[in-house]
């Protein structure tokens, strides 16, 4: 089942999606900013707003990338800051982990990152987001719904092989007549 | 003739050579059942109906070795225990002792006397397995009698009900043994370098010399049941003795020091077909002394003795090819560690005429032998009283790099051999099972037994059952003999005449 | 009244769950008088045409245990479908993909390639391989079943009514599955047949379970003597129990080692190794990149240690960059 992949741009090339997960208090804050002080930024990063990076379950990452994102962003609030204390200490050690199991899984670690950014430094977003969007040109697409397709198509040779199966028997049941040695079919997968 | 059922075999059919398939004629025995794993057997007539080429084929390959790499070394006896359902334990303790080689530790006495009384106890309810589930029916019930009698049902029919559960309730009894130990009895998990993860808490003693001893009845008993109703029927034995199912090859067995068999630990003896000694290693040289051979119409990779020379699938005083298993580890040895074992081993060859004994059919009663060797062993090992302490495993401390385990799995030897990187994850594994070491016997008895049994093309049910019985007697385990990616065949008879028309189908049903 | 009509089948698989059948020991023959067995290629001789003939959904259900690797076993899975009212996927390889599923971070030609070329102890100098494929001089292809280059669940493959899940599954809820079978009492489509909660709950070591766990190193079970009635997590070993399905009685916990997490996760959660990933490392105690790498060094494999049986059901499913 293929999900939709890239947004089309203007002249139909691809361009990086990422998904972003920024923390309520401090990071979603800082994008908050950034866009009231109408700071330009690539327009790649599609933001999902949580109360906490802490909250951010490795789940959402890669079922993000396995939908179609180029990368994942979580942004969060500096070490010592966290609204819930302890919260983005449990993201960055995930998040460490999590990179080493992507890599493990064929996929570039740079297609995460994670970043401290407080509510004042809207700034920091837009640097943020703009330095990301330019690594995942560099990496190119990441394309897991394409290759979950490349990957099935294995099976629908199969389908079509025995949907033509089916075809001939009811073909052949048709021609009743009384054949006594039929030449054997090759059948191919 | 139905064209879906057609495609279907075409479907799953495969072809050795192409050069073979030149005006012959084709029969495929599909599937083989009663056995652990995929097979499929091809025969090929020739012009006259007689058999000119057999083939066992074994068409599934999992990817075992590759599919380790990376893992942590300690995961592989749990990981390497699924090549096999039927013989996880065997995988296990191959694994285990691998990991005690490869961390240059000992294990402990205590870890040592469970690993033994754990894997004689898998011997023997893995043996009962197959003298009364897989292999033995053929023989218990008959091999001309209808399909749906030739299993455990039609066993328990010919030895009588109560008879039929004492078979069920023992190994059920043995298998808990297991299960205490190992956590389950399917896929256990105690080995670990050094010894084990669970002590015998003496509190369970009694019930486990009861069941030992029982133990050791029940395989004195397989032994007369298959005493009484194959050697005293003389049909029986002229086909035991025939040429059909008749090899002269040489065999390997794991022993001890004095020669005698050892299913956990010991060198590897081969002897020739006149029984001479061909050598003697350890299972760190087993490099020097076996290699694998490739042949392009099937998976499974067939061993041959490296220092003679792969000479294809002959047999003879020059032969380069073993067989494993009962027979063989009988073949291969002085005798048996425990006594009445080896009365029974005395008897055997006085039966059968002398050692080396080359009728295939005999390991199902080598089978038997074993079972009792395994039995009065866990009698030994429980009456250790060394058994019981708590110091069942200790801590390895040197840096990993290489190390080989070798077992006698049921079926045969097997052999893990694992490197590591320093922390001790898998760079290279690569496991010769005990199937692999058959695999060529394997091949030439089918092959010898098709010749032997049909004859002018006149193929019956009861015929191919024959060939397979050839097949079964070696107990193969092609669970294991497949462990690199999965494939399955149906199997099925196909008889084609020279046009290659598909003219009849002969099920084994 | 004709008795219900039974069918096993296995595809990629090791055996075990048939042993798992035959080990309800005594049940069996019980087992053999309630039910009609069409299908059982390893403890009988059967038919396979007489299953093809046979009218669709004619068969009760089939518990078809295993992974799916090649075009013989997808075409077993789908004449088996069609045949059955229920398909009940049995045991680990068939509901998550199971340990061959772990085949699924390496490429098909690596695989070959090392059983047919690299291994150490081969003697094959002119490289031969299996043929798969070859055309015979009357112009017909015959093929070995085709291995995909993909290991997959059944529900990857067709339409699963339930799954009894374990490597292998236990004898109870294998039990459990057959009786709900026979007496009609079926739980809504979909569901795996075992307790919907962590197996922390049925294990004896869950009194010393800690409510706050701060991991200041992960030891692998090798490297230290467990404690036979501690916790595993308390004692700093990696165990998948928070994750997995509960069922089994706790079995590898009571041999002295960690659950590997054969049952699969509960109802609510997606991908089993991302959520124990998720819950072990957010717990240690480090909070600077430099000291929790060395934690997390203790944990040098986790594809391995955290996808053993799912992998092929995981949200990645398999390796990206590979060559096919």
């Amino acid at each position: 089942m293929t999900t939709e992949t890239q947004t089309p741009s203007p002249d139909g090339t691809w361009t990086p999606r990422i998904v972003a997960f920024f923390c309520n208090w401090c990071t979603y804050t800082a994008a908050d900013l950034a866009g009231v002080s109408r700071m330009k930024h690539a327009s790649n990063a599609r933001i999902i707003r949580l109360m906490c990076s802490g909250r951010v379950d490795p789940q959402f990452l890669v079922d993000a990338l396995a939908k179609g994102a180029d990368g994942v962003l979580i942004g969060g609030c500096h070490p010592n800051d966290c609204h819930y204390v302890e919260g983005n200490y449990k993201c960055l050690r995930r998040y460490q982990m999590l990179k080493r199991m992507v890599a493990d899984m064929g996929i570039e670690p740079e297609r995460l990152r994670l970043e401290w950014i407080s509510a004042a430094e809207g700034e920091k977003v837009k640097r943020v987001i703009n330095e990301m969007t330019e690594t995942i040109t560099r990496l190119g697409p990441l394309g897991i719904p394409q290759k979950f397709d490349e990957w099935d198509r294995e099976m629908e040779h199969f389908a079509e092989h025995v949907a033509a199966r089916e075809a001939a028997a009811a073909a052949s049941a048709r021609a009743e007549a009384g054949t006594q040695t039929e030449p054997v079919e090759t059948a191919h997968a | 003739m139905e064209q879906a059922v057609k495609d279907t075999f075409n479907q799953g059919s495969a072809r050795a050579n192409a050069a073979y398939q030149m005006g012959r004629r084709r029969f495929t025995v599909e599937p083989i059942t009663r056995l652990e794993g995929h097979g499929k057997i091809d025969i090929f007539l020739d012009d006259k109906g007689d058999v000119e080429r057999a083939y066992m084929q074994v068409p599934e390959l999992r990817g075992f070795e590759v599919f380790s790499i990376g893992r942590p070394a300690e995961d592989m006896p749990q990981i390497t225990s699924r090549i096999c359902g039927v013989c996880p334990t065997a995988h296990h303790m191959a694994s285990t002792k691998c990991l005690d080689d490869l961390y240059q530790v000992e294990p402990t006495s205590a870890g040592r006397k469970i690993r033994e009384l754990v894997y004689n106890a898998f011997m023997l309810e893995d043996h009962a397995l197959h003298v009364f589930v897989l292999g033995g029916p053929d023989f218990i019930v008959g091999p001309e009698a209808p399909p749906a009698e030739r299993n455990i049902v039609g066993v328990i029919g010919k030895v009588g009900i109560e008879a039929g559960k004492k078979v069920i309730a023992t190994r059920r009894r043995v298998r808990e043994l297991i299960a205490y130990f190992g956590g389950k009895v399917v896929h256990p998990v105690f080995g670990l370098p050094g010894g084990v993860s669970k002590a015998l808490d003496p509190a369970e003693l009694p019930r486990f010399k009861e069941l030992a001893k029982d133990a050791v009845e029940f395989a004195e008993w397989t032994v007369a049941v298959l005493k009484q109703i194959v050697l005293g029927n003389s049909e029986y034995v002229k086909m035991i003795t025939s040429d059909a199912f008749t090899h002269k090859t040489c065999y390997m067995g794991m022993v001890d020091e004095q020669n005698r068999v050892n299913f956990y630990d010991g060198k590897l003896r081969v002897v020739d077909c006149n029984g001479k000694e061909v050598c003697k290693f350890a299972p760190r040289q087993y490099r020097d002394y076996v290699a694998e051979h490739v042949e392009p119409w099937s998976y499974m990779k067939f061993t041959f003795l490296k220092q003679r020379g792969w000479k294809d699938f002959v047999e003879g005083p020059e032969t380069s090819i073993y067989s494993v298993a009962p027979l063989a580890r009988l073949n291969a040895s002085d005798g048996m560690s425990t006594p009445k074992a080896q009365a029974a081993y005395e008897e055997f060859f006085k039966v059968l005429g002398g050692k080396p004994v080359h009728h295939t059919l005999a390991n199902h009663l080598a089978r038997a032998i074993e079972m009792i060797n395994a039995a009065e062993r866990m009698q030994e090992l429980l009456n250790d009283p060394g058994i019981t302490s708590s110091e069942v495993r200790r801590i390895p401390t040197s840096v990993p790099k290489e190390g080989i385990g070798v077992v006698e799995a049921p079926r045969g030897t097997l052999f893990h051999h694992y490197q590591t990187d320093e922390r001790g994850c898998i760079t290279m594994a690569n496991m010769i099972v005990a199937t692999q070491n058959n695999a060529a016997r394997i091949a030439m008895s089918v092959e010898r037994a098709a010749m032997g049994l049909i004859k002018g093309g006149r193929v019956t049910e009861g015929l191919l059952n024959k060939v397979e019985m050839a097949f079964r007697a070696y107990d193969p385990c092609l669970g294991c003999a497949t462990h690199s990616l999965p494939g399955h065949l149906p199997l099925r008879v196909n008889i084609y005449d020279p046009q290659r028309n598909l003219v009849q189908q002969l099920v084994q049903s | 009244m004709p008795k219900p009509k039974i069918a096993f089948y296995w595809c990629a698989s090791c055996g075990g769950c048939e042993e798992t059948v035959v080990d309800l020991a005594e049940d069996i023959l019980g087992v053999v008088e309630k039910v009609d067995i069409v299908l059982w290629p390893v403890a009988m001789d059967f038919k396979y045409k007489d299953i093809e003939a046979m009218p669709d959904k004619s068969i009760v259900a089939t518990l078809l245990n295993g992974a799916i690797r090649s075009t013989e076993q997808e075409e077993m899975a789908h004449l088996l479908r069609r045949k059955s009212q229920y398909m009940i996927a049995y045991g680990a390889c068939a509901h998550l993909g199971g340990i061959p599923g772990l085949a699924n971070q390496f490429s098909r030609e690596h695989l070959l390639k090392f059983n047919y070329e690299d291994g150490p102890a081969l003697a094959n100098e002119r490289k031969t391989r299996p043929q798969l494929k070859f055309t015979d001089p009357n112009g017909r292809e015959p093929v070995l079943p085709e291995l995909h280059n993909v290991v997959r669940s059944l529900d990857q493959v067709v339409e699963v009514d339930y799954y009894v899940p374990g490597c292998p599954p236990t004898p109870k809820i294998t039990r459990q599955a057959v009786t709900a079978l026979l007496e009609i009492r079926l739980p809504p489509k979909g569901s795996v047949i075992a307790p919907d909660i962590a197996l922390c709950d049925e294990c004896p070591r869950k009194g010393s379970k800690p409510t706050n766990v701060s991991f200041t190193e992960f030891k692998r079970p090798h490297e230290k003597l467990m404690d036979p009635e501690l916790c595993l997590l308390a004692q700093g070993i990696v165990c998948m129990g928070p994750s997995t399905r509960s069922g089994c009685a706790a079995a590898c916990i009571s041999g002295g080692m960690p659950c590997t997490g054969c049952f699969g996760p509960t109802s609510r959660v997606r991908d089993q190794g991302l959520k124990i990933m998720s819950s072990l490392c957010a717990n240690i105690a480090p909070k600077e990149e430099p000291e929790i790498d060395k934690v997390l060094s203790g944990i040098p494999d986790p594809v391995g240690t955290f996808y053993r049986y799912g992998l092929a059901k995981s949200i990645l499913r398999r390796k990206m960059n590979m060559p096919k």
